[in-house]
């Protein structure tokens, strides 16, 4: 029997991982958006097990517009980094930094 | 414990070392292309694990979405990009005391968040499993064209804002792309084209003296 707590404990380690990607990738502007994608999969798996156990169907309601809004993020977000890339010939996030924030 | 129940198990647990597995190497592997794929990979496995949870809709539109859609798009911008990888490299080993730190922190309050005792086939117990005529797809299109009628219709007006708003950010200005104009080019008058320059006549030359000699 598979229980509830694996799902979440699987949930909770590839948004670990995920966490620690950010942190180590923070150079590289696409490995942190694969990152990202990782860590709302992470997410989306916990609300489809809740959706199975709790049997609720409202679960996989969000995962459906999760799914919507990440497509969305990832389209925009690809299209400013081939932005930044014309624009100043590398994805570096390091050298971004002409606002001077 | 029946066979469904084993073959279960080592479904969900094989399941589960490929997507750890995969994590890692996104997270790890130096070529993005390379990460990439492995996160496809991520993604077909998550897939087999909520088809495990009955939510077959979902791992497909997983599996169509993702695999076919946003990673085709990941892999395209990542072959475009000419990605110079040598500065990135030396600051993994930097900073990956701080990476592992914060890993196991979020790691440690999550699982003991989330440890069987809180969570356990006692206190939540597993569910039976559906019937063969339950449709995944009419339960999640009833109440997705019911009562999440809003969100569903606010949900296409924001692909369709993240579909210009990609496509206004990658054009390139007009100028750059050396458009045809068309509607200038049948306008275009004669005076744009041809100018008419009048200038003093200058003294005739005469041939030079060599050159009469020669003849």
């Amino acid at each position: 029997m598979i229980s509830l707590s694996s799902y979440l404990i699987l949930g909770a380690v590839l948004f670990g991982l995920s966490i620690a990607g950010i942190v180590l990738n923070r150079r590289n502007i696409i490995t942190l958006l694969m990152c990202v994608e990782l860590m709302l999969l992470a997410v989306n798996t916990n609300f489809i097990a809740f959706a199975h156990y709790l049997n609720d169907i409202a679960g996989e309601v969000f995962v459906f517009f999760i799914l919507t809004v990440a497509a969305a993020e990832t389209a925009i977000g690809l299209a400013i980094i081939v932005l930044v890339y014309r624009n100043r010939n590398t994805i570096d996030v390091a050298a971004l930094d002409s606002l001077k924030g | 414990m029946t066979i469904n129940m084993i073959l279960e198990q080592i479904v969900f647990y094989a399941a589960a070392v490929t997507i750890v597995f995969a994590g890692i190497m996104v997270i790890g592997s130096r070529n993005p292309v390379r990460g990439a794929l492995f996160l496809v990979l991520a993604f077909v496995a998550s897939a087999i694990l909520w088809i495990l949870l009955e939510a077959e809709f979902l791992a497909l539109a997983l599996i169509f979405v993702y695999v076919g859609a946003v990673m085709t798009l990941f892999l395209f911008v990542v072959m475009m990009l000419d990605i110079n990888l040598e500065p990135m490299k030396t600051r993994f080993v930097r900073y990956l005391p701080l990476g592992l730190l914060v890993m196991a922190l979020v790691l440690v309050l999550v699982i003991f968040a989330v440890a069987p005792q809180h969570f356990g086939t006692a206190k939540y117990a597993v569910p039976q499993h559906a019937s063969a005529s339950y449709s995944n797809v009419k339960e999640l299109g009833s109440v997705l064209y019911t009562t999440y009628m809003y969100p569903f219709e606010l949900a296409s007006v924001l692909l369709l804002v993240a579909i210009i708003a990609a496509i206004s950010l990658a054009l390139p200005s007009s100028r750059k792309r050396r458009l045809q104009r068309p509607g200038e080019q049948v306008q275009v008058k004669r005076e744009d084209r041809l100018r008419m320059v009048k200038m003093q006549a200058e003294k005739k030359i005469l041939p030079s003296r060599k050159w009469l000699k020669k003849r």
